[in-house]
């Protein structure tokens, strides 16, 4: 008796320690595994698609859009964005790592020097304000939606890989899934209310998305040419559940990018999909 | 014309008024995406007219029999939270998502179903 005690003892301070230990990690493989157990039959490598995975005859119409994109056309714009050089004559090539390619599931990174969060988008700024001009503004779909849109596809294949070291990059994880997880507004939802707890499910006809994926894919072109950046599409579900909606490039949206795309570790990226 | 415009703008306001509040059903009312929007989560199999129903919440049947206390019925439109914590109903009174003369219509219109 008195050795099943030690031994219970002995497991509460593993259970302990663990549980001291929870992190990031810890919650990304804690909704993998509630989502395995909810929908055994889906892939993981399928969650990239998001609400079309639980739905065969929209995804297959989506694949026939797919095969002839209707924003090739912008994504050009984007592409010549990219290509222009900027007023010190480099180009973003130039002041990106790895020359811009494969690096997109790196983003958003926490900055350590700045303390603070740092987005693909903020990147981009960044290089634009060290060659002579000025920043563009976050989400603004003629100019740092296309040409981050166009940037990410030289991400394209690449698994998101969201890294969260040290304390201040916690601290910014840690905001950002209290921004999901809290109930809010007049409607008392969460981000998690529809995006994990009732993902999968319709709520009258639209099938809601898991979080798991969500990030993988952005800027999205709705309707087929009308492009959304991910915090745009934020301010968009913010707006429709009657929370108040921040500003694309905010702190708070920052952190819950951070948040959201670490749960999406291990996906492949593409940029950019068709969403109705 | 100044009369005739002041009898136009009575004339508007009483039609809207009663558009707005008295000619407004607990259906109307259930049914209106920026009211109750019950459907959103809730299939009423009774109800032909009820399309394209949500699916996270309980069908909405049989009402009078499974809610015999017209109070708890109301208690739970009021604030389902308060019965379920996790609950993912938008508390319709507690939020004032709903005024409380249209829980009461909502209700009778549930006592139908
Ligand atoms: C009441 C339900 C509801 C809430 C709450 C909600 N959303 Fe959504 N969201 C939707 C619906 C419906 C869609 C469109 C269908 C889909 O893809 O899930 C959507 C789509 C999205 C998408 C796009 C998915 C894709 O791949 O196209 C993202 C990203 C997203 N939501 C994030 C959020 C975040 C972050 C929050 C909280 C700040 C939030 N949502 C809160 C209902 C909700
Ligand atoms: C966003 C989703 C959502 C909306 C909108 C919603 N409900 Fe619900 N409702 C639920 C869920 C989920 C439950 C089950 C969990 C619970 O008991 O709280 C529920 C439970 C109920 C119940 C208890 C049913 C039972 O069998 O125990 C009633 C009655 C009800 N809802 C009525 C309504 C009415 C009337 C409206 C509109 C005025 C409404 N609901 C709007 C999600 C919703």
């Amino acid at each position: 008796m008195k050795k099943i005690v030690i031994a219970l003892a002995g497991l509460g301070i593993l259970v302990g320690a663990f549980s001291a230990y929870a992190g990031p990690e810890e919650d990304r493989q804690k909704l993998v595994s509630y989502f395995k157990n909810k929908y055994p039959d889906l892939k993981f490598d399928d969650y990239i698609y998001s609400a079309l995975a639980f739905d065969p005859d929209a995804k297959s119409q989506y694949n026939s859009i797919m095969e002839f994109p209707p924003y090739l056309s912008e994504l050009e714009k984007g592409e010549k964005l990219w290509n222009t050089p900027l007023k010190s004559g480099k180009t973003y090539a130039d002041c990106l790592p790895n020359g811009g390619k494969m690096i997109a599931g790196n983003y958003p990174l926490f900055d350590d020097a700045r303390g603070k969060v740092i987005t693909l988008e903020d990147a981009l700024n960044d290089c634009r304000k060290a060659n002579g001009e000025e920043a563009y503004k976050n989400a603004d779909p003629k100019t740092m939606g296309l040409l981050s849109a166009y940037m990410r596809t030289l991400s394209d294949g690449m698994k998101v890989n969201i890294k969260v070291v040290g304390e201040g990059a916690l601290k910014a994880y840690e905001d950002g899934k209290k921004t999901f997880y809290r109930r809010a507004g007049q409607l008392n939802f969460s981000c998690g209310s529809c995006h994990v707890d009732n993902a999968g499910l319709r709520i009258r006809s639209e099938l809601l998305s898991p979080v798991i994926g969500q990030t993988t894919h952005w800027p999205a072109f709705r309707g087929g040419d009308k492009l959304v950046t991910l915090q745009k599409r934020y301010e968009g579900c913010q707006k429709n559940v009657r929370h108040s909606p921040d500003k694309a490039g905010s702190t708070r949206y920052n952190n819950l990018e951070y948040f959201h795309s670490y749960m999406s570790n291990g996906l492949e990226m593409k940029s950019s999909v068709f969403r109705k | 014309m100044r009369k005739r415009t002041s009898i136009i703008t009575a004339v508007l306001a009483t039609l809207l008024a009663s558009s707005a509040y008295a000619a407004e059903t607990g259906k109307d009312i259930a049914f209106n995406r920026s009211k109750g929007n019950c459907l959103a989560c809730h299939g009423m199999p009774t109800l032909p007219d009820a399309e394209q129903p949500g699916e996270s919440g309980p069908p909405l049947i049989a009402m009078q029999a499974r809610f015999p206390d017209k109070k708890v019925l109301r208690a739970k439109i009021w604030d389902a939270t308060a019965s379920n914590p996790e609950s993912f109903m938008p508390p319709m009174g507690k939020h004032q998502i709903l005024t409380e003369q249209e829980i009461d219509k909502v209700v009778e219109f549930l006592y139908g179903l």
